[in-house]
């Protein structure tokens, strides 16, 4: 299957930019290291949320909340054993701590998505906003993870190898789970729902399954974001971070993986680029969004064929 | 072989089917003719399980499938086309042919019932990578067809199968519709408009009006009723 190997095509690809990435890590100047994680965790998050969004056509604006789920979940966890573990299982430590982080956000997901999924186009984009805001709260008000002054001191385990290495699984899981035969069924139940169930297909399995997918490598994202700020407040995750990570989904062209990882770059370089115009950095970039938004409305990347505007009879 | 007994269906308040009966011998081909908002789609799609059903039940294979959700009733060789020819437009023609063999394991039988679909609709096989979004509706329309048969039915509900396509495809369509009861012997349930080409391919068939039965007979005392000729058949 042709599909099949372009997403070995980057696993492969991704690892190796890893392991040359963490062989010169020590060269690089820390300003441009941050921003290439930064990247990395970006890609993870864009590449994931298309995986709900875009592949299987449904809204959710949750994703800030679930990143935040796995964040906080691994940075505790972090915290908690550093101490008992000696150096040379710390990465040993840090794979535990993502996986867990990204489980619990799964777990998240889970609890999210049985009831909501049931309903159909908004109900979900508010259900899952609320579920973010919801999440925000609680954080802040729970001090074991530091509340509303944030969790400290969080270990810096994430380089720029575990980032790269990390988004290159999170393409790969995902386009191979999207182009295989029981893949298909996401672009069947987003094309059409009514034609998919009369085909045999469960439609609410496969949105579980694409939402419970996608809040895990939300998690995942979360855990390296933690452990490379080394410092998390309910502040960061709030909702404009997940419209920031929807709207990569659709300059990505809803859909199309290469396109949301080129378009998850580009808007996080962009607001660096326009550090040089200091407070009006924002307005620029809200218009530059803006303007992208009407000029491509299909997404900057997409060519071919979208149901959406052409058949909507 | 699919027996409805005193269905009823409300959408929202409004009460679409008043309770209607009708039975689908195995191997025949029966057809539902009546005007717009008769109620011919709802019984289909409460018959497929794409809708809830207030009262009455649906019996296949001597089973009661009354409110089994859509792919439950699919796996029992129950499937539905519905209104519209909903193929999946980002999916190409094969991919679509795949997608409708979502429940069977068997590979070589999906491959030759691929075959079988190609050799009753060619023109599928010229455009075997295109995606279905940018077909014509009468290919589109011939897809869903091909589609349905791929999850290897023994019962094919086909809603309006000549919907918006040009009258030489829909005769060509049609009898593509009696060589699948014929060859492959499988059971029919037919909704259309043009009651008269439905008819003539048909073994028995129903006349709705809104929401009950109003006549039911042969498909061949059908067209002769003056009653029906003049309400359904253009006189
Ligand atoms: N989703 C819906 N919500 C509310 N009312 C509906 C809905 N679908 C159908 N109806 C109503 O139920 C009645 C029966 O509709 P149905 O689609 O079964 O008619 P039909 O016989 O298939 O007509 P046509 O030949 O025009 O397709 C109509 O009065 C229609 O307005
Ligand atoms: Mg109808």
């Amino acid at each position: 299957m042709k599909s099949a190997d372009g997403a070995k095509r980057w696993l492969l690809v991704g690892i190796a930019l890893a392991v040359v990435a963490s062989y010169f890590t020590p060269q690089f100047n820390r300003y441009y290291l941050g921003i290439a994680i930064d990247c990395g965790i970006n890609i993870i998050l864009a590449v994931s949320l298309n995986l709900i969004n875009g592949h299987t056509g449904q809204f959710s604006l949750g994703h800030a909340g679930f990143m935040a789920v796995g964040g906080y979940t691994a940075a505790k966890f972090s915290l908690v054993f550093e101490a008992m573990v000696p150096d040379s299982l710390k990465p040993l430590l840090f794979v535990a701590a993502l996986t867990l982080g990204g489980l619990i956000a799964a777990l998240a997901g889970l609890g999210v998505g049985v009831p909501s999924l049931r309903l159909k186009g908004d109900y979900l984009a508010i259900v899952t906003l609320g579920f973010g805001e919801i999440i925000r709260v609680v954080v802040q008000n729970m001090e074991s993870v530091g509340a509303a002054s944030g969790l400290k001191n969080i270990p810096k385990w994430t380089t720029l190898g575990w980032t790269f290495a990390l988004a290159a699984i999170t393409i790969y899981a995902v386009a191979s789970l999207v182009n295989s035969t029981y893949g298909r069924g996401f672009i069947a139940v987003s094309d059409d729902e009514v034609a998919a169930s009369s085909m045999g297909i469960n439609p609410v399995r496969y949105k579980v399954t694409a939402f419970v997918t996608g809040a895990f490598f939300a998690g995942i994202a979360g855990g390296l974001y933690a452990h490379h700020k080394q410092f998390l407040s309910p502040t960061g995750f709030d909702f404009l971070k997940s419209i920031d990570i929807v709207v990569m989904v659709i300059l990505g062209g809803m859909g199309r993986t290469a396109g949301v990882v080129i378009a998850a770059i580009i808007l996080t370089l962009l607001p660096e680029f326009l550090r040089q115009f200091a407070d009006y950095r924002m307005i620029i970039y809200s218009l530059l969004i803006i303007g992208l938004m009407m000029a491509r409305p299909q997404g900057l990347f997409t060519l071919s064929f979208k149901k959406k505007g052409a058949a909507s009879v | 072989m699919l027996e409805i007994d005193h269905l009823e269906v409300s959408y929202g308040s409004i009460r679409a089917l008043h309770g209607i009966s009708l039975k689908v011998p195995e191997k025949s081909i029966v057809t539902l003719i009546g005007g717009n908002g008769a109620g011919k789609s709802t019984t289909l799609r409460s018959i497929s399980g794409l809708i809830k059903v207030r009262a009455g039940n649906v019996r296949y294979d001597g089973q009661d499938i009354t409110n089994k959700p859509a792919h439950e009733i699919v796996a029992r060789g129950l499937c539905h086309v519905p209104e519209g020819r909903m193929v999946f437009a980002n999916l190409t023609v094969m991919e679509n042919l795949h997608m409708g063999a979502y429940l069977r394991k068997d590979r070589a039988g999906i491959a030759s019932d691929i075959e079988y679909a190609f050799t009753i609709f060619p023109r599928l096989k010229e455009r075997i990578s295109q995606l279905a979004g940018t077909l014509s509706g009468g290919e589109q329309q011939m897809l869903a067809i091909a589609r349905a048969l791929m999850s290897k039915p023994r019962c094919l509900m086909l809603d309006e199968p000549s919907l918006g396509i040009a009258p030489i495809l829909v005769r060509s369509i049609f009898d593509q519709i009696v060589a699948i009861n014929k060859e492959r012997g499988l059971t029919i349930l037919l909704v259309e408009q043009n009651a008269n080409l439905a008819l003539s391919i048909s073994h028995y068939g129903y006349v709705l009006e809104t929401g009950s039965v109003l006549i039911e007979d042969t498909a061949e005392a059908l067209r002769k009723d003056p009653q029906v000729r003049a309400a359904y058949l253009g006189g």
